[in-house]
């Protein structure tokens, strides 16, 4: 297999973390993949789910980690507004590379908006992770549960523990 | 905490061995099983019953089928639970399913890409010395946000013999498990492929060859079915205990719990085809 490597800037200082990895036995010429980043201001789930909340509201998404992961998003399925959703649960599906990927929220409550866009750009998700890519918005039942869920930091840990492991 | 099988060090596989099971009770099987067990499975059903055209989970049946020969000859088509293209399957076909726990190969990351490689080493292993099989490599752009940093690299994704594929493969991904599946061409009927587009999105290998052009056959490389399910089957053994089950134990055709693959009406395939002609300012021809 072949690999290259353009850098067309460095980093930004927009919170780069790095969950490298060392080189994985079943790539043998892949790279440490430590470039994906992770915002302040959210929570984490472990099945790399981000959630904002914000007043009554909690935006869902997929992270940046995850999406590199699986690779062009070309489909994601949504659930109908109104319907409920719970702590750790799928509500959804993104397709990338013949392969359909659950979604997990990581808190549980009820459906109030799902982001239309992603019908016709998929894409969003791998372009804007964390702003235009956004899933579902939930009103939680439960916001308790946000305090389970990990900060950027740990987050940021868990992932290069994550692909260290692997 | 969820304690998994082990029998002389490796983690048990259950493999279940069917032959000629219609395709969507495959399908049936494999996402209860995905969903509703915690054990490894490796499902091999030589053949299916009838010709069915499968679709991934977004297949759209206008973009990808020939939906006036298909209306036309009542071609069964299905849109499958996993992602990935069509194929049209028929007794000539070899299925080979994988559903595992995302822990039960050491080292090995339960997406996409790291999937499709360890499922492509085990088939160059177990198709090692029969014509020049390797497998496709298909170039993909990773990408990270803000690292303004664009990664190349590529991954299997297609298996071949020269530039001629042989066997179509897609996974479905859960919180803990997975599962990679597999239709091997070991021998089709050109005037199937017929009911199938090409279809827009192609790996650049393709180079827009129709299909006849594309595919290959299996039986012109490998003795028999049985030598190419035995080896696969050894191979298996190498990462996992293997024991047999019977399909007595597993197939329940009346329980469709879990089960999102479904069988396109014919209702919805006459939209599809009506909304098509109109797109198109053609008249649809009854069929």
């Amino acid at each position: 297999m072949a690999l290259k490597l353009w850098a067309s800037s460095t980093a930004n200082a927009l919170k780069i973390s790095c969950s490298g990895a060392k080189t994985s036995p079943f790539l043998p010429f892949s790279i440490s993949r430590c470039f994906s980043s992770v915002l302040d201001g959210l929570k984490y789930s472990s099945s790399h789910e981000w959630v904002k909340h914000e007043g009554s509201v909690a935006t869902i998404g997929i992270t940046d980690h995850a999406q590199g992961h699986l690779g062009e998003v070309v489909f994601v399925e949504l659930p109908e507004s109104g319907s409920s959703v719970s702590k750790g649960g799928g509500f959804g599906a993104v397709e990338s590379v013949k392969a359909t990927s659950d979604v997990n929220s990581p808190v549980s409550g009820e459906v109030v908006e799902v982001n239309t866009k992603l019908t016709e750009t998929p894409g969003l998700i791998n372009s804007s992770p964390y702003e235009d890519g956004w899933m579902i918005k939930v009103r939680p039942s439960s916001p308790t549960e946000l305090d389970s869920l990990m900060g950027p930091k740990e987050y940021t840990k868990f992932c290069e523990e994550e692909d260290a492991h692997h | 905490m969820i304690l998994h099988r082990v029998r002389d060090g490796l983690p048990l596989m259950n493999l279940v061995s069917l032959r000629a099971v219609p395709i969507l009770q495959q399908l049936h099987l494999e996402e209860r099983l995905l969903r509703s067990s915690s054990d490894n499975w490796c499902i091999i059903n030589d053949g299916t019953n009838r010709p069915n055209i499968v679709m991934g989970i977004s297949g759209r049946p206008s973009e990808l089928i020939d939906l006036k020969s298909v209306l036309r000859d009542r071609v069964p088509v299905i849109r499958r639970f996993s992602g990935g293209g069509t194929v049209i399957v028929d007794d000539g076909t070899i299925f080979v399913t994988f559903i595992c726990n995302k822990d039960a190969i050491p080292g090995l990351q339960p997406y996409p890409h790291p999937l499709m490689s360890w499922t492509g080493q085990l088939y160059k292993d177990v198709l090692h010395g029969f014509g020049d099989f390797h497998l496709q490599e298909n170039e993909i752009f990773l990408y990270y946000m803000y690292a303004s940093l664009t990664v190349l690299d590529t991954y299997f994704t297609d298996y071949a013999i020269g530039s001629r594929k042989f066997g179509g493969n897609a996974q479905s991904i859960t919180k803990n498990r997975w599962v990679h599946h597999t239709s091997f061409l070991w021998d089709y009927d050109i005037k199937n492929m017929e009911y199938l587009k090409i279809p827009s999105r192609a790996p650049k290998y393709r180079s827009a060859r129709p299909h006849v052009e594309f595919l290959c056959r299996m039986t012109e490389y490998v003795p028999s079915r049985s030598t190419f399910i035995e080896r696969t089957i050894a191979s298996l053994g190498n990462h996992f205990s293997v024991k047999p089950i019977h399909q007595d134990r597993v197939i329940d055709p009346s329980n469709t719990l879990h089960s999102s693959s479904k069988l396109l009406t014919r209702q919805e395939l006459e939209e599809a085809y009506s909304s098509l002609c109109e797109k198109l300012h053609i008249a649809a021809i009854s069929v």
